[in-house]
């Protein structure tokens, strides 16, 4: 029981990361209809960017933990959503009314400069994060030993999901984004600034990736330029287990993800572990494309 | 017994009838018109015989055998062409390649056949070249075999439609508003070339707005409103029936 | 017509340039055309699926990796000659592309190309794992035969490359056959509008598996001959990479144009050789061209043309 325990907040707590970065696949989906191939190296990006702000800096030891991370974490989350935005602009931006295929390599492209760039600026190996910010303690759930540090990873991520829900839903910027992601056209008429609206949406959603990037470099203590292949895949997998283009459907698919990969890696195999997230993918993508919450996926004549 | 019979044809999405218990048949070598205002169910009717869209009632028979249910390539195998009231040709490729995609389902040679260049494959895109160009010709399109599609004037662009439909052997041809965009001389043409279809054999079912060429080409008529048949008969008696001038004028 | 004759006296200079390359090439080089030879192979391949037929696959190392271990498998553990293991290599490949393609390429463009992705990283996963014991695991498949024709083994670059570049021949013969053929055309149209494809009286849905068998082969069948020239294989050689650099080959040259996927695979694969010191930033630069390709010129290299039917012109005064 207790292993199950452990690995059920194992699986949140990664879930809530998967689903940090699903936000940003889905949210881009949603207004432009494309697969940002790129996301997860702004994923990867955040977590590099953590990492030297985070030496270079030394702001836990100005600030305090607690503030020093939270600054970190606004720092990380406007250069990666800088870097989000600027990316829109140079690469998809100019192929907005070219055929599909054309924004596919565009973005493929992005995805395999970006990382390079990363490898060529910080080389191959991997970077070790300062183990000594986050608290290594364990508290107490149901007489059940449970890392601090995940509880509060896990909360972070649900805290960062509730405050975009409210801003989508509430707000009427938010309102604009999803007025744009259902029908761009009609969203125009009404007098919407869509350019502005897309832009918004690489700023937030790459944003949020960057975050996630950040803790996933403090919860596992390591970073590798590649990291956003493996991650931005599962993230993507999340998205459309949710149904992508629906936000609480991130959400939902990421923390669900999370938890089958943690329990199939502990109760079938550690070795296919990371087929797991792949599996998923592809019986969704055929039995059920609209995901849990849904959106059209096939093209069927 | 009618080439093609449309029996109670059922079509809903959501909570809209676009077709509602529509029942009509079209004699073997009848040209036959389905008018009707705009949003009647016209092109809804089409689709559903073509495959595009499946009946939630009623049932379609082609030859007497039921064509409900099956897919589109196979209806066009049994001898149901169409075109699009939207031109769907191959814009990018060439006017012979368009007509040549009719023909397809009338050939055999597969993937070895191909790679290899048997005799028989040969002689079969030999008969097949030779019997598309006469098709183009036959609709007015001789010379043109090595233009791309798209750059053909829109009246040109509908011909090499019906080209490739014609291409296809069919038995029944379905036309989708072919005078769309055309002007009068071109109507004109069009009406001559709806006669030689009919000489060859051919049934004829199209949808037209042009009334002129609906009362030249047309023996018999179908009028759908809201989709519902509200009138059938030949065109004298279409045309002064009250309710279709209702339909199309509105009431007093 | 002045310019056919131009495309055919240019492709037959340089036919003969790459055909006595091994006379004037030091063996490094003939090793490079050997590379390239082999991912003009596989190029070609995915291009009838991505090019011809449009379908985007960017998990084709999956099939160059399937072939390669049957080829494999099968001479290491039965003693079948390499070049008896080429076809059933084809085949296995064949089928695993129509078991892959079945359920999923009627998904839309985007989907499917996530879809592949999967797919290739999945089988590499399962070779990594050794699974049901065929694979040797991360360490791979060893003592791998060389090629035997006609009693004269094939050992040295040189010797390889005869056989690789007579493979690729053989495969640009067909396929620029295949091309002229009623299948070929079937692909076309259902690459430009499955709508209108479909009305014509087409089964899109079985071509769309055909063109996913066709370039599965033969991708299976450069495995053999990769295989076999290495004598070791490896899960590393058949990555998500690999997939991505013969998916842009296709793109940049020009999908659809076997000239331009030839052309592509140069440059991609050779142009780099000539730059070694910027290896690192090799697929940096990959990354840039893509996304600078897609603005200034979507149709790659060497764009698609329509084709021309020689009877046609033998017919006009």
């Amino acid at each position: 029981m207790e292993e199950f325990f452990q690995q059920l907040t194992n699986g949140l707590a990664v879930g809530g990361i998967y689903a940090l970065i699903a936000l940003g696949y889905t949210m881009v989906y949603g207004v432009l209809k494309l697969i940002n191939f790129a996301h997860g190296d702004l994923f990867t990006l955040g977590a590099y960017l953590g990492l030297t702000l985070l030496t270079s800096l030394g702001l836990s030891g100005h600030l305090g933990a607690v503030l020093g991370l939270v600054v970190l974490a606004l720092m990380v989350t406007g250069f990666v959503g800088i870097a989000g935005a600027l990316l829109e602009r140079a690469a998809y931006r100019p192929l907005r009314d070219s055929h599909r295929l054309s924004a596919v390599v565009s973005a493929l492209g992005a995805s395999i400069f970006l990382q390079n760039t990363i490898m060529l600026i910080y080389g191959a190996k991997n970077y070790v994060y300062p183990l000594e910010i986050l608290p290594r303690t364990a508290i107490h759930i149901f007489g059940l030993p449970v890392p601090l540090v995940r509880i509060l990873i896990l909360s972070a991520s649900l805290l960062l999901m509730a405050g975009l829900y409210l801003f989508i839903q509430k707000t009427r910027l938010g309102t604009a984004i999803r007025a744009s992601a259902i029908d761009q056209g009609a969203a125009k008429l009404m007098g919407i600034n869509v350019n502005q609206v897309i832009m918004i949406v690489f700023l937030i959603g790459p944003g949020l990736g960057g975050v996630a990037g950040l803790m996933v470099g403090l919860y596992y203590g390591q970073v590798n330029f590649t990291m956003g292949w493996v991650y931005g895949l599962k993230a993507f997998t999340a998205a459309i287990l949710g149904g992508i283009g629906n936000i609480p459907g991130a959400m939902v698919g990421g923390l669900l993800l999370g938890v089958i990969e943690a329990l199939g890696a502990a109760y079938i195999s550690i070795a296919w572990k990371d087929a797991i997230a792949f599996c998923v993918l592809i019986v969704i993508l055929i039995v059920r494309p609209t995901g849990i919450l849904g959106e059209r996926v096939a093209d069927k004549i | 017994m009618s080439l093609l019979s449309i029996r109670n044809l059922t079509k809903r999405f959501g909570g809209l009838t676009a077709v509602n218990k529509v029942s009509f048949d079209v004699g073997e070598g009848a040209i036959v018109g389905l008018i009707g205002p705009n949003g009647a169910g016209k092109t809804t009717v089409f689709n559903l015989i073509t495959g595009n869209y499946q009946a939630d009632e009623g049932d379609i028979l082609f030859s007497g055998t039921s064509i409900k249910g099956l897919r589109t390539n196979k209806i066009v195998s049994l001898g149901v062409a169409r075109t699009f009231q939207t031109i769907r040709l191959f814009q990018k490729l060439s006017v012979l390649e368009n007509v040549l995609a009719g023909r397809h389902c009338r050939m055999k040679a597969g993937l070895v056949a191909g790679m290899l260049k048997t005799p028989f494959e040969k002689k079969e895109e030999r008969e097949a070249l030779a019997f598309c160009q006469e098709e183009l010709a036959f609709v007015g399109l001789k010379g043109q075999e090595s233009m791309v599609a798209g750059s053909l004037s829109y009246g040109n662009q509908r011909l090499l439609e019906i080209a490739r439909a014609l291409a296809t052997g069919p038995r029944l041809l379905i036309l989708d508003e072919p005078a769309g965009g055309m002007n009068e001389q071109e109507t004109e043409a069009l009406v001559g070339l709806i006669g030689r279809i009919k000489e060859r054999g051919l049934t004829i079912l199209l949808i037209e707005h042009d009334m002129s060429l609906v009362m030249r080409a047309c023996e018999h008529l179908v009028v759908l409103e809201y989709g519902c048949k509200i009138a059938e008969g030949t065109p004298e008696i279409v045309k002064n029936d009250p309710k279709v001038i209702e339909a199309y004028l509105g009431a007093d | 017509m002045i310019n056919e004759k131009n495309k055919l006296c240019a492709f037959a200079a340089f036919s003969l340039i790459l055909a006595t390359a091994p006379l004037y090439l030091n063996s490094y080089w003939v090793d490079v055309l050997n590379s390239v030879g082999l991912y003009a192979i596989l190029a070609l391949s995915l291009n009838i699926i991505l090019g011809d037929a449009g379908l985007y696959n960017m998990g084709h190392a999956a099939f160059f990796a399937v072939g390669a271990y049957t080829a494999a498998y099968l001479n290491t553990q039965f003693g079948l000659p390499i070049l008896w293991a080429l076809p059933v290599s084809g085949i296995v490949a064949g089928l695993a592309g129509l078991l892959v393609a079945r359920p999923v390429v009627h998904l839309r463009g985007d989907y499917l190309l996530i879809v592949t992705v999967g797919v290739g990283e999945i089988l590499r996963i399962a070779l990594i794992n050794d699974v049901f014991g065929l694979t040797g695991g991360p360490n791979g498949i060893f003592g791998i035969d060389r090629p035997v024709l006609f009693g004269f083994k094939i050992r040295k670059p040189q010797e390889f490359f005869y056989l690789i570049w007579g493979f690729v021949a053989v495969t640009i013969f067909l396929f620029y056959r295949l091309k002229n053929s009623r299948f070929g055309r079937a692909l076309d149209y259902l690459r430009e509008d499955m709508t209108a494809a479909e009305g014509s009286g087409i089964d899109t849905g079985r071509y769309q598996l055909y063109a996913f068998m066709v370039g599965a082969a033969w991708a299976g069948m450069a495995g053999t001959l990769y295989a076999s020239k290495m004598s070791i294989i490896s899960p590393e050689s058949f990555s998500f990479w690999e997939s991505v650099v013969i998916f842009i080959i296709v793109i940049l040259g020009g999908s659809g144009n076997i000239a331009g996927v030839l052309l592509g695979t140069f440059l991609i694969i050779g142009l780099p050789e000539l730059f070694r010191g910027f290896a690192n930033a090799r697929m940096w630069f990959f990354g840039l061209a893509m996304m600078i390709m897609m603005i200034f010129r979507t149709e790659g290299i060497l764009p698609h043309r329509p084709r021309v039917f020689k009877s046609l012109d033998r017919q006009r005064p």
